[in-house]
């Protein structure tokens, strides 16, 4: 077990630091994920330069301002006439972390009037960077949380199903049928289709986290049911359940237990599904929108034809998603070989 | 062909079954066609209430579906507000156009995904193996909405294809071969697109499921006695190996159609997926309906499909059902 936990561990840590990283936005960001800068509308990432000294060893970063080439607004040359080194620990924009600590002390800045885009800007001229940061909060959280609602539900439904049997059973798995019939998107559409359409952010965001859980328990739920069923004839539930105890006591001491496995699993197999259909309703208008900065809404700005053929920035926050789908599926891996140890 | 029949009549349950939830659930919702309507101020109460009573929006919720099953009977599977015309004739070139595009796309990620995990399980552990396992992990690790854009970034800067929509402007007055020219063109990125969403999981179960069957003990004794390797992985390993890969061409329908549906959506392809999602957002329930149905019947079309290849190449479900 030790020499299988530990790919395991390494990935749990990178994920970690991920999901940190995106909830400590507010410090590491350099800018508020709102703030407009409106005469830098898709200004291309900027770039660092670093002034090195060699006696006394010196190394310092610093750019350049950008501003708009004369006569053509819609492209940038750095202001050579003075160089803005960048600051670590820098006060900027108010914050608060986890909504109760308030601090406007970011990780590096420049001084106004030059700006540090390290994804470039869009539209509005707001830092991709800070954006992408702030709209992980949205979809990495949704992500989880809908996954944690999903199988909770499905928990309830397949040991309901695995325990009791008979008709328990047969209802509650030719429910899952209905909606194993249906393609996923197709489901998720429909049952947005019956909430109201224009939502604020913050109450999208908890719809969506209602829809995914609701949408998602059937496929968990039928794994779950196949180990309740055969886990309620082992030998020590049989012997619990002689000795008096009640159907509550066993389902959670004796054979809700034996699931933990497969729970866990299926966490890591259903996170980065959910995460990908919170993106995938916000890029197609029917999640959180603008002006909050989820992934899915961040990709759907760079379809514009005008940004397809000139802005290639724009597309950074889609490869955001890459190192979190590699490592949870990584992840998912690991556990599976953990549990396997013989496959 | 008593077992084909079962899986028919079943599929059909569960389409009924679908057709009611839905309905059910509409009747919890808020709003309807006409909640968007009401804020026009030319409009009398007398007006939204007469509106009312013709879409029939005013009866209680059985009524609504009897209504829905009798049009349903008579192929017309409801009433569009949005569009004025029975949702039949809406859904079907719809249908149609999602099916131009998903079934030659499937085709052409089975005829490569197979050939590549044999070869791929072939060697496993060899460099030629790891390096098709890295390509899957990074390709599953993609985004669908990424990809799809990324395709049209290149399209756009090479200007080589067509950015959207499934013919281009006077269409109708070329010729035959320059019709299936364009026709060709544009098909080609949105193919592309689901092609490459579909084929990592393709090349993973087939390679899987492979050498599951290359460490059997009958393909030890075809060895032993001399039958060449292509020979033994091409005819004796894939036919064992059939039933998983089968079983999976089933499953893997529902999530071809809901890519299906991000590509159709931002390469224009006027396909199932555009319209449900414009019928959303006009509250065209009846559309809604159609349309998650339509795909429904699609997904259960394929597992049917599935269903009756299994038949074909495994004697034991005929034995177990004859």
């Amino acid at each position: 077990m030790t020499v299988a936990s530990r790919p395991i561990a390494v990935r749990l840590g990178l994920l970690s630091a991920l999901y940190a990283a995106v909830l400590l936005a507010g410090p590491i960001a350099p800018d508020a994920p709102g703030s407009q800068h409106r005469d830098l509308p898709f200004a291309p990432p900027t770039r660092l330069h670093v002034e090195a000294t060699l006696r006394p060893l010196h190394l310092r970063p610093f750019v350049y301002r950008m501003v708009a080439r004369p006569g053509r607004p819609d492209e940038y040359e750095e202001d050579l006439g003075r160089r803005y080194p960048v600051h670590f620990l820098i006060h900027g924009a108010r914050y608060t972390v986890a909504g109760m600590i308030g601090a406007d002390r970011h990780l590096f800045g420049v001084d106004a009037p030059a700006t540090i885009f390290l994804f470039g800007s869009d539209q509005f001229g707001r830092d991709l960077f800070s954006r992408v940061l702030f709209g992980g909060q949205i979809s990495l959280v949704a992500g989880a949380l809908g996954a944690g609602l999903a199988l909770m539900v499905a928990v309830a439904l397949g040991a309901l199903a695995g325990f009791y049997g008979g008709w328990v059973d047969e209802a509650i798995m030719r429910t899952a049928e209905l909606v194993l019939a249906l393609p996923w998107l197709y489901l998720l559409l429909a049952i947005r289709s019956l909430l109201p359409l224009h939502l604020d952010p913050a109450r999208a965001f908890l719809l969506i986290v209602t829809v995914l859980g609701i949408v998602g328990w059937a496929r968990p739920a039928r794994l779950i049911r196949g180990v309740v069923r055969s886990g309620r004839r082992r030998e020590h539930v049989v012997a619990a359940r002689a000795s008096g105890a009640t159907d509550l006591y066993l389902l959670w001491r004796h054979v809700l237990p034996q699931t933990s496995g497969l729970l866990v699993t299926q966490l890591a197999v259903l996170i980065p599904q959910y995460i990908l259909a919170e993106i995938t309703l916000s890029f197609l208008g029917l999640g959180v929108g603008e002006p909050a900065p989820s992934w899915g809404a961040l990709l759907a700005a760079a379809q514009r034809y005008e940004v397809l053929s000139s802005y290639w920035w724009m597309l950074l926050p889609g490869f955001a998603l890459v190192p979190v789908f590699l490592l949870y599926h990584a992840l998912a891996n690991a556990l599976h070989r953990a549990q396997e140890p013989l496959a | 062909m008593r077992y084909l029949a079962r899986r028919l009549a079943h599929g059909l349950l569960v389409l009924v079954g679908i057709s009611i939830l839905s309905f059910v659930f509409t009747g919890l919702a808020p709003g309807d066609f006409l909640s968007d309507v009401r804020l026009d101020p030319r409009l009398s109460r007398e007006t939204m209430a007469a509106l009312r009573a013709r879409y029939r929006l005013d009866q209680p919720l059985p009524r609504r579906y009897l209504d829905w099953v009798r049009s349903v009977s008579r192929g017309e599977l409801g009433f569009s507000l949005a569009y004025n015309q029975p949702v039949a004739s809406l859904l079907w070139p719809r249908a149609r156009n999602t099916l131009f595009l998903t079934v030659p796309a499937t085709t052409l990620a089975w005829l490569i995904a197979v050939p590549l995990g044999a070869w791929s399980a072939s060697r496993p552990g060899r460099w030629g193996d790891r390096l098709c396992a890295l390509i899957t992990t990074a390709l599953l690790a993609v985004p669908e909405p990424l990809l799809v854009i990324g395709l049209l970034v290149i399209a756009v800067r090479t200007g080589a294809f067509p950015t959207g929509g499934r013919v281009s402007d006077g269409f109708g007055d070329l010729g035959h071969w320059q019709q299936t020219a364009d026709l060709a063109a544009h098909l080609f990125l949105p193919v592309i697109a689901l092609v490459v969403m579909l084929l990592p999981i393709l090349v993973r179960h087939v390679r899987a499921s492979l050498i599951d069957v290359l460490s059997a003990p009958f393909i030890l004794a075809a060895r032993g006695r001399g039958v060449p390797p292509r020979r033994l992985i091409f005819r004796d390993a894939l036919r064992a190996a059939s039933n998983p890969l089968i079983s999976l061409l089933g499953l893997s329908i529902g999530a071809l159609l809901s890519t299906s549906l991000v590509v159709e959506t931002i390469m224009g392809w006027p396909g199932l997926g555009p319209l449900l999602l414009d019928a959303i957002a006009a509250r065209d329930l009846h559309v809604v309906i159609g349309a998650v149905l339509c795909s429904s019947v699609l997904l259960l079309t394929g597992n049917l499909i599935a269903d009756g290849l299994l038949y074909l190449a495994d004697p034991r479900i005929r034995s177990d059902n004859a």
